[in-house]
């Protein structure tokens, strides 16, 4: 991928200090001038339009904004963007490709894991780091790596089930 | 041949949900997610301190900073005559402090930039100068000789009592007293709690001056009640008012008010002629919007000594806030708190309540309830608890002895409200199988052998849903109908829009069930819209579960108007008179002759194309709801915990939902309404704790301090339906979303009150945090939780 330079909307005030950044995003490479102080959450939401990631709380409470970084989830509304620089940023909207949804996806739909969908991509990106290392995990282990996400709706039964179900069906599709 | 309704998905199919196709992929439209070109960021400043005279404001520092486009104190809202609001409840509330701040959180300023953190920054430069007062936390300060008088911008407040209210017969109750054996009592505070949807608050206003139209897009659960709030308010026509409610990250009743976020940004529109986003951060959230709860509850109940419930004296104390801005029908001060006590047969009732101005944000919205009633069941399923424990009768065998029969539909309660239909019973009985009630004390003894108090909790209740009829029920003024509007295209396809709006609910999923039902055409042909007010029919919006109540009655409705023309066309089509035309689903047929017909969208092509003589061509048409009754759902909910005494800390075994909501549109939804309710009475139950200390701060201000379960700590839950259909509504429905955050509490406390049983212990508050029980246990006293907390 070639790398692309752009600016952020809006432009940093004039005096303000940017800082020089590369960031691959969803496979491909972005090349930013930003501000140091800008949240990762921002950075995806404002300055790459990807409105998929959500803000919930501010404090790391909520896990609504919670990214892959380097396969890692990280809450982005407390990693600054510069931390970033020279990593993979992995969201909601990478999941699927046009045609065809993440097993992930598919399960919340099928199990009903989700009400007002404002949880879900954060929820998602927490399943999939999970899946990734662990594909046979017990309802457990699925309510402990999916704890730092809060859920208002569904009252998680079912989002532990749409993790169960996608575990099975990325399994059938390994095997 | 007629169509295989759970094939079309129609009533009673688990369709998978239309709104998830974008929510899965990150596709969601919610009102952050919105950019308009040019828009302006706004940031508030809020009060840092509870009660306090403002001396001085100095904007002059902000205006400097690079980027800043706009300062708002009290005084530009002032010199608009904007500084106040109306609020719900026929009190004023201050939209940006003007002359006193009243409680921690209140918006003193307003900074409009062109990016968030520049705004930020500016506010940050905003130097108010405060005279601090003494702050009141509670209603039993506020009415003391000495306390401060917090609204004083009021003519008419001599003090800080907002109302007195009563309801119910007083001398028949008085009389029952007379005749009783046992009098129990119990005194308890349902504290606040806050509703907290994953999505804050937020708008952006965008006023076109060459038009003179301003539209808002807004987190709100009632977007026409806010259109014409704004036209009041801000005194622009209504017709060049477009409120936009888009998706909606929960709502829970937070999202129910006129919020001065929203005001503010308008005006800041309207000044700048740029449109203008404001996000509320969650700290904004917790602090400064609608609370739920808050209310001391004070009883007792006349008993005869064979279990037969003879009066109930209920006298509420609530705690408002600074301003009276509860949303709830007029005529009722405190809600429909006097809905306690619904389910049982009692003969005589009195309920008396206050309430009182504090210096705390503004309260009383209806947390994921229909107005007070979540306090109401709470307090009528711990009075039940103590009163059976005071007569030494078992749990289930007392409710038995006096819950409303079968037979005696429709039921007159002691309050005065009319219920129709249920089968309290069985529902009981099937709760009580289902969670191994008979064997239950046996198994509570051997745990005690082993050091772990074991507990089981019930609570049992019907609630008033809908919030209709509009004769009884109103919001300043406007009656509580609702309203849709179906067009059906000449291809047989449909879109459908109604006057409520969904918050996660998946009415984009369920009102084309209903559609599909009435009309046969598959609920993938219809599309449903709402939450815009130049295109939605007028409706009362989405909270106290009577979406399903009112708004799909109103579906039903329209689509039987649609099919009542469609059978005319049929008719036409067929060339037989109307008398002689039969439907099933999907289709008109001959009398007599089931295989000459024609399709709905037969009919549909031919109110087009077709139409015979005198018709008018086209097939659409709307409907205004004006339920008879409110809808009465039940619900038994069981638990059963386990204490662990060295600690205080409780787990919950097992949970068992037995809910009769009527007639279910789609059985997998309104399970997940049930498991969502059941997770937020858990949370007010364990551990959603906000309060206030001696100074007026908030304790509970972020989600490290305001605990929310997570997936680790929420019980798994068990449920079983039963359906008595609703006889006054078109499709039988009752409702449901909130059924189980009001019956749920009490099974929880009640579990962990019979667990602590042995100690004499009658009462700890809300929430059961693991100190609070093991004070209890180590103290064997009752354990309060009302504010103020002590200060560090």
């Amino acid at each position: 991928m070639t790398s692309l330079y752009e600016e952020i909307p809006p432009a940093p005030a004039p005096g303000v200090p940017t800082t020089r950044v590369t960031i691959t995003v969803n496979g491909e490479k972005r090349t930013l001038d930003i501000e140091p102080r800008l949240l990762l959450s921002h950075l995806i939401r404002q300055g790459l339009q990807l409105t998929g990631t959500h803000m919930g709380c501010d404090t790391t409470g909520c896990g609504a904004c919670t990214v892959l970084l380097n396969g890692r989830p990280v809450k982005s509304c407390t990693v600054l963007a510069v931390q970033a620089n020279g990593r993979d940023v992995e969201t909601v909207e990478g999941l699927s490709s046009a045609q065809q949804l993440h097993p992930i996806q598919e399960g919340f739909k099928q199990e009903h894991g989700l009400q007002c969908g404002y949880c879900t991509p954060g929820m998602m990106m927490a399943a999939k780091a999970l899946l990734e290392r662990n594909p046979n995990p017990t309802e457990d282990e699925v309510r402990w790596a999916l704890s730092g996400n809060i859920c208002r709706c569904t009252g998680y039964q079912n989002i532990v089930k749409a993790v169960l179900w996608a575990a099975e069906k990325m399994r059938e599709q390994e095997g | 041949m007629a169509l295989d309704e759970l094939k079309i998905g129609g009533m009673g199919a688990s369709r998978r949900r239309v709104e998830d196709n974008r929510f899965i992929r990150g596709k969601g439209r919610y009102v952050d997610d919105i950019v308009l070109p040019g828009m302006l960021h706004m940031e508030i400043l809020r009060s840092p301190v509870a009660h306090a005279r403002i001396k001085s404001i100095d904007t002059s520092a902000a205006w400097e900073v690079p980027g800043v486009r706009l300062v708002i104190t009290g005084d530009t809202m002032a010199s608009r005559n904007l500084a106040w609001m109306p609020t719900l409840s026929y009190d004023t509330q201050a939209v940006m402090a003007t002359d006193k701040v009243r409680f921690q959180g209140q918006e003193v300023a307003a900074v409009i930039a062109d990016d968030p953190y520049i705004a930020k920054d500016a506010c940050s430069k905003i130097v108010v100068e405060y005279e601090q007062l003494p702050p009141i936390v509670n209603p039993f300060q506020a009415q003391s000789p000495d306390a401060p008088l917090i609204r004083d911008d009021k003519e008419t407040q001599t003090s800080n009592k907002i109302f007195d209210w009563e309801i119910g017969d007083k001398a028949a109750t008085d009389r029952a007293f007379e005749e009783a054996d046992v009098v129990s009592k119990l005194e308890l505070h349902y504290p606040r709690s806050h509703p907290s949807p994953l999505e804050t608050c937020g708008s952006i206003a965008d006023y076109d001056r060459a038009t003179g139209k301003l539209t808002v897009y807004m987190t709100t659960q009632a977007p026409h009640i806010i259109r014409a709030a704004v036209a009041m308010v801000a005194e622009l026509p209504e017709q060049m008012i477009r409120i936009v409610s888009p998706d909606l990250g929960g709502g829970f009743g937070n999202k129910v008010p006129v919020y001065p976020g929203y005001v503010i940004s308008i005006l800041a529109s309207i000044l700048t002629e740029r449109p203008v986003k404001w996000i509320e951060d969650r700290s904004g959230n917790l602090i400064s919007t609608g609370f739920g709860r808050d209310v001391y509850l004070q009883g007792e109940m006349a008993l005869r000594k064979d279990g037969k419930i003879l009066g109930v004296r209920m006298h509420t104390i609530s705690d408002h806030g600074a301003f009276y801005a509860d949303a709830q029908p007029t005529k009722f001060k405190i809600g429909l708190m006097h809905s306690a006590f619904a389910a049982y047969d009692i003969p005589a009732a009195h309920l008396t309540s206050e309430g009182w101005y504090t210096n705390k944000a503004p309260g009383g919205v209806a947390y994921r309830c229909s107005f007070r009633v979540t306090e109401a069941m709470f307090f009528q399923e711990r009075m039940i608890h103590a009163a059976a424990n005071d007569l030494g009768m078992d749990q289930a065998e007392f409710r038995k002895v006096n819950l409303v029969k079968d037979d005696m539909f429709p039921y007159r309660t002691a309050f005065g409200f009319l219920t129709d239909s249920g089968q309290y019973g069985k529902c009981l009985d099937v709760a009580l199988e289902a969670i191994g009630y008979s064997t239950f004390k046996q198994e509570q003894e051997e745990a005690r052998k082993r050091g772990k108090l074991l507990g089981l909790g019930i609570s049992t209740m019907t609630e008033p849903l809908g919030a209709g009829n509009s004769r009884e029920y109103d919001i300043i003024g406007i009656k509580m109908f609702d309203s849709a509007e179906l067009r059906v295209h000449m291809t047989g396809k449909a879109i459908l829009r109604t006057g409520a709006k969904t918050q996660g609910q998946g009415h984009e999923t369920t009102w084309a069930q209903i559609v599909a039902h009435e009309l046969g055409i598959p609920a993938d042909d219809i599309v449903v819209e709402e939450g815009d007010t130049d295109t939605a029919p007028f409706g009362m919006g989405t909270y106290a579960s009577r979406s399903t109540p009112v708004a799909g009655a109103a579906v039903a409705m329209v689509s039987r108007k649609i099919r009542a023309k469609a059978r005319k066309i049929a008719a036409h089509l067929l060339e037989v008179s109307e008398e002689d035309i039969e439907w099933e689903l999907g289709r008109f047929y001959v009398r007599g002759n089931n295989e000459r017909g024609v399709t709905i969208q037969d009919c549909a092509l031919a109110a087009y194309s077709n139409v015979p003589d005198g018709m008018e061509p086209g097939l659409e048409n709307n409907a205004y709801y004006d339920p008879p009754n409110l809808t009465w759902p039940f619900a038994a909910y069981l638990c059963k915990v386990e204490i662990d005494p060295q600690t205080g800390v409780w787990d919950v075994l097992n949970f068992v939902a037995v809910d009769d909501c009527g007639v279910r549109i789609n059985p997998m939804i309104v399970e997940g309404q049930i498991m969502g309710g059941l997770t937020e009475a858990y949370a007010m139950a364990s551990m959603q704790y906000i309060t206030f200390d001696e100074e007026g701060n908030c304790i509970g201000s972020n989600f490290m301090d305001y605990l929310l379960p997570t997936s680790w700590e929420t019980p798994g839950f068990e449920l079983h339906e039963v359906v008595t259909p609703c006889p006054h509504h078109p499709i039988g429905a009752k409702g449901v979303g909130e059924c189980a955050t009001v019956g749920g509490p009490a099974a929880f406390v009640n579990a962990v009150m019979n667990a602590l049983e042995h100690t004499g212990v009658r009462n700890v508050d809300m929430p059961l945090m693991p100190n609070r029980v093991y004070e209890a246990l180590q103290t064997g006293q009752d354990v309060s939780g009302a504010p103020p907390v002590k200060g560090e």
